[in-house]
């Protein structure tokens, strides 16, 4: 459990680190946050970075703002501090809520928000989430700025549209003011990844449901939507919530390990769906 | 009498108190020295390369390579260290034609499990041989793996070790009373079922490590291990090495947990010991998770088939076991005698006519097993206790009801089992009743029956174990007959220091129990001296050089036994000097907390703590008397210890999702007078969660070329606190008759109860749909696939 040999660098500033990745080659530098995902990585020796960029003293990247109808989350917010933000609680509850069912106390206080996305890793429970939060993730590199909508950030297998010489630096969300939430993880013990997860948003309008957004955790290479269940929900009435949840696993293609089988997977989906979008609706 | 524990267990004010543990500032701080904190000047760092498959043959190692990488000292293959050590041991030889393979430490032709050593790497640091690892170079040809262990006895099956022609290790058989098949004859009911008993991974918080520091001068040798068996183990490392015993000091230092998985001589021991001999400079091993989950031996893995006959009315007529037990690719320490043990526990506290048995060890290219907390006593308790839910169920009978039924009743104490064990003690109709009503048991069975009516989607489930199990490991007799190569006794002395302090000297080596608390109460009341003035020297052969270590719930009735009759020595002997001292008879004297007095005359007397200093200056001793008050003494256990008690659970399964949640448990168990009782109910809680995590979580997966697929934590799912409920935990005392302290071992029975009371709780809530058993651990899947089949089984037979 000890790393092969890296080179270390901690940059002070943004600029700085785009700097320092500026020029490395795909594979060869790691962005290091909260560490929470990439050290036991390096310790098990399934990745071999040649250099490791420590972002986590960049003060810059820490911190929730407003921007008119979208919260801006720093990459760097641990999710310690985004659970207890104001303001991710009036306008981005679902992802307080998701984020209070990450891993354990200690992990909440060193990881973050944008270490947990940038990991892209299916079974994390935020990617999920960003899903169904139209979350738009910036990224910075040596020629500026760029948003990536995270419907394409996600592109694989614990592997985002982040080119290497790109920082995640802020996470973007529309405010969802007035919609109902609620993430439902699925997980054998509490500190255990979601064997399914599911991020269900949900707006009413006159007793009928007029839209919904539903994130999938651990149902494919990337997170998902559950885009046949948002569409039978669309304009639905509220008991139409069973048999929508039913098309939640269709377009999926979850994966086996000691804990559950694909169709195990796919069958949990259903019934989850169902459950968070009742939670969600109250 | 039962019932009595809210007085104290003992006679004096230390036995029955919940003393917080003296221990536990250094073990939770971590101040102390764990062996990977202990550091020498010029200490050089082992690294093991191991094999990435289950079975090969090594064609060529070169370790040259790795030499050539910054820090590297020196680098080994197995056949570069074969002259310097011999086979690892197994003390069990359970039969006398059973095939007992060679154990290199470090394999020299063909490597047998996923993780076997191949080569060593020595280096300046710990980091510089992790990286040079990876410079070894290894050649294999892949051999056929053996995994299914009824493939694996097969004509013509892949063998593990070709040279012995077969993968059956023995067969162990036992038949008492009248035959099976006779009392079938006459049986309304049969029963058979199979049990899987999943191959679990022990976790002690404090992975393996060793530090050995060599005196060449003298060629002495200290050898640090985080081990349960100090004394054990230096015996069998002299026996490996061929370092002489009187040459070789072992120390176990605070260990930081072991639950059977360090009661083992492991090839990293002897490696490092003879890594240091061949270079002449301390060394030091540390394993890390990942590599322990490979490489210390696992629990478990049996395959269980019991039958049971019974009467109409429920009364047992007889029991069947028929077991196949993954041996491993070796046979470490006590690997065979695992399930042995087990055997004279299915008939449990049950009484029966006939009883047959047999064990058949099977060799498998995996990691080797060996003892896990219970040790055999976990697997038959689970497999009596599952199928008397299915008897209880095929009868239309209350499984307690159906279980009281055939318990031995209180009065019939002591009886001898038909297994042939004298039970000395226990009321197991007293820990029912007292369960039963703790849990609210009519209550639960009444919502159960609403909730079945209604059709709900989450189900309630009871699940029942009335358990014992023998522990106290052993008298030494028994030991010669079921062939294992030691005895059982264990040995303490006291020594009475001059300025009035005790050193309670004990040959247990505790590795988280609270030995230094325990032993401290049981002196400090018979010396009648304050607690604070006694400490507990343990775990290193030159401070503590008799011993028998640490297992099989023995430490207190066997070590604690032995630490109460010497200090009972030391009174006798206090007594002399105070006579003389007072000049008064021996008789005529009293001791009462920790003063002599002359009967009559209060005003004459002697402290034994002034006795102490008065025995140190010998200025004024009785004629011809030793110049000491100090006293050892040594404990045989005339019998094992049998605790028993009845644990109830009640769990709410999700037939949608599959999920189970444990609403309450309760147990009461009955482990005789308690010196402790804070650290009985310690016991008892952890023994509960790895019962459970049997149950529902743990299980060493493997995938169809050998490779363990659960080797992290990630995969192989320990429960923490969150995951388990409030334990409901209560006693009854019925004195056990085999050791003065009248204790009964507490250390694995909550593992031993737990697992079927889970179980059976969660069979309980879906036999109305259909279900008669889940294969453990109940994962989420497994329990929505049982309610599949059966939902398809039902579909058929409509």
């Amino acid at each position: 459990m000890i790393p092969a040999a890296f080179d270390y660098a901690r940059p002070a500033t943004v600029a700085e680190a785009v700097g320092t990745l500026d020029g490395a080659a795909e594979d060869e530098a790691k962005v290091l946050a909260g560490g929470q995902s990439l050290l036991p990585l390096l310790r098990l020796r399934l990745a071999f970075p040649s250099l490791v960029v420590d972002v986590g003293r960049i003060p810059e990247l820490r911190g929730v703002r407003e921007d008119g109808d979208s919260l801006v989350i720093g990459a760097l917010t641990t999710h310690h501090d985004v659970i207890r933000d104001p303001l991710v609680r009036r306008h981005a509850g679902l992802l307080a809520a998701a984020t209070a069912t990450v891993a354990d106390p200690a992990v909440r206080h060193r990881g973050t928000l944008g270490g947990s996305l940038a990991h892209a890793d299916p079974a994390g429970d935020l990617p999920a989430v960003a899903l169904a939060l139209d979350a738009e993730l910036v990224a910075e590199g040596p020629g500026g700025r760029r948003t990536v909508p995270a419907r394409e950030f996600f592109v694989d297998y614990l592997q985002s549209a982040l080119r290497p010489d790109e920082l995640l630096v802020e996470v973007r969300i529309p405010k969802k003011d007035g919609w109902g939430f609620h993430y439902e993880k699925f997980s054998r013990t509490a500190q255990a990844w979601a064997v399914v997860g599911v991020a269900a948003l949900v707006r009413r309008e006159d007793g009928h449901i007029a839209e919904s957004r539903i994130g999938l955790t651990n149902m494919g290479s990337t997170p998902l939507r559950a885009s046949a269940t948002e569409a039978a929900l669309a304009g639905a009435p509220v008991d139409a919530v069973a048999r929508a949840a039913e098309s939640a696993a269709d377009g999926t293609q979850p994966s086996a390990d000691p804990s559950a089988s694909p169709e195990y997977r796919a069958h949990l989906a259903r019934v989850l769906t169902r459950r968070a979008v009742l939670a969600a609706l109250g | 009498m039962t019932d009595q524990i809210t007085e104290p267990a003992g006679t004096g004010r230390e036995v029955g108190r919940s003393r917080p543990r003296k221990e536990d500032a250094r073990l939770v701080t971590g101040q102390t020295n764990w062996t990977d904190n202990i550091s020498v000047t010029g200490l050089l760092y082992l690294a093991i390369v191991r094999s990435p498959m289950a079975h090969a043959r090594i064609d060529r190692v070169d370790v040259s390579p790795a030499l050539e990488r910054p820090g590297v000292v020196a680098a080994f293959s197995g056949r570069d260290l074969a002259g310097g050590m011999g086979s690892l041991p197994c003390a069990w030889p359970v039969t006398e034609d059973i095939v007992l393979p060679d154990h290199p430490p470090i394999a020299v032709d063909e490597v047998r499990y996923a993780g076997d050593p191949v080569a060593v790497v020595v280096a300046r640091d710990r980091y510089a041989a992790a990286d040079a690892l990876e410079a070894v170079e290894v050649d294999y040809t892949p051999l056929p793996p053996v995994l299914d262990l009824q493939a694996a006895l097969a004509e013509g099956a892949p063998l593990v070790h070709a040279d012995k022609g077969t993968n059956r290790c023995y067969d162990w058989p036992l038949a008492t009373g009248e035959s099976f098949d006779a009392v079938r004859e006459r049986a309304d009911v049969v029963l058979k079922r199979r049990y899987h008993q999943q191959r679990l991974i022990p976790n002690a918080m404090e992975p393996r490590a060793v530090v050995v520091t060599p005196l060449a001068a003298s060629g002495e040798y200290t050898l640090y291990s985080a081990t349960q068996i100090p004394h054990v183990l230096r015996i069998m490392l002299s026996m490996v090495t061929g370092v002489p015993e009187h040459k070789l000091r072992v120390v176990a230092p605070d260990v930081g947990g072991g639950f059977g998985s360090k009661l083992q001589v492991y090839g990293e021991e002897a490696i490092a010991l003879a890594v240091a001999r061949e270079l002449g400079r301390p060394v030091k091993w540390t394993e890390s998770r990942s590599e322990g989950f490979l490489a210390t031996h696992h629990g478990r893995g049996v395959i269980q088939d019991i039958e049971v006959a019974a009467t109409r009315e429920g009364r047992l007529l007889g029991l069947k076991v028929d077991l196949l037990a993954d041996m491993g690719a070796y046979l470490m320490l006590v690997t065979p005698g695992i399930p042995i043990l087990g055997a004279f526990m299915y008939p449990a506290i049950y009484k029966m006519d006939a009883y047959e048995f047999n064990c058949t060890g099977v060799f498998t290219t995996r990691t080797p097993t060996d003892a896990y907390r219970g040790a055999g006593r976990p697997e038959a308790t689970y497999a009596i206790e599952r199928i008397m839910d299915e008897l209880a169920a095929e009868l239309g009978l209350d499984p307690v009801e159906l279980r009281r039924r055939n318990w031995i009743r209180h009065e019939e104490f002591p009886y001898t089992s038909i297994a042939g064990l004298t039970y000395d003690s226990g009321d197991y109709e007293a820990a029912t009743e007292k369960a039963l009503a703790l849990f609210g048991y009519d209550d639960l069975r009444s919502e159960q029956q609403k909730r079945n009516e209604r059709g709900d989607t989450v189900r309630l489930g009871i699940g029942v174990s009335t358990y014992t199990e023998m522990c106290g490991l052993a008298p030494s007799r028994v030991l010669r007959d079921l062939r294992y190569a030691a005895g059982g006794w264990e040995a303490a002395s006291i020594r009475m220091l001059p300025t009035g302090k005790v050193e309670v000297v004990t040959g247990t080596s505790p590795h988280g129990q609270g030995h230094v608390t325990c032993w401290s109460q049981i002196a400090a009341d018979v010396l009648g001296v304050p607690f604070e003035d006694v400490e507990v020297v343990h775990g290193d052969t030159k401070a503590a050089p008799q011993g028998m270590d640490t297992y099989g719930s023995r430490s207190l009735v066997v070590g604690g036994a032995a630490v109460h009759h010497a200090a009972r020595k030391v009174v006798e002997k206090a007594r002399k000097v105070a006579a003389h001292l007072l000049e008064a008879s021996e008789h005529d004297l009293e001791f009462t907390d920790g003063v002599f007095s002359v009967k009559g005359s209060p005003d004459a007397r002697k402290t034994i703590q002034e006795i102490a200093f008065e025995t140190f200056s010998s200025h004024d001793l009785p004629d011809g008397m030793e110049p000491t008050i100090n006293a050892e003494h040594l404990v045989d256990p005339e019998n094992f210890s049998y605790p028993h008690g009845t644990h109830l659970c009640a769990v709410e399964v999700d037939t949608e999702t599959g999920r189970t949640l444990i609403r309450s448990y309760v147990c009461v168990d009955d482990v005789g007078r308690v010196v402790n009782p804070m650290i009985v109910e310690g016991q008892v809680h952890g023994g509960l969660a790895q019962g459970i995590a049997q149950a529902l979580y743990e299980e060493a997966v493997y995938d169809d070329e050998g490779n363990l697929v659960s080797g992290t934590l990630a995969d192989y799912l320990v429960p923490s606190a969150v995951d388990l409920p409030e334990f409901v935990t209560d006693r009854t005392e019925t004195p056990a008759t085999s050791n003065p302290l009248g204790a009964k071992g507490v250390g694995e029975a909550g593992t031993i109860a737990s697992t079927p009371a889970v179980v059976g709780a969660i069979v309980d809530a879906l036999r109305p749909l259909g279900v008669t058993d889940v294969r453990m651990p109940c994962t989420p899947q497994r329990v929505w696939e049982a309610l599949r089949d059966a939902r398809a089984q039902k579909g058929e037979t409509s």
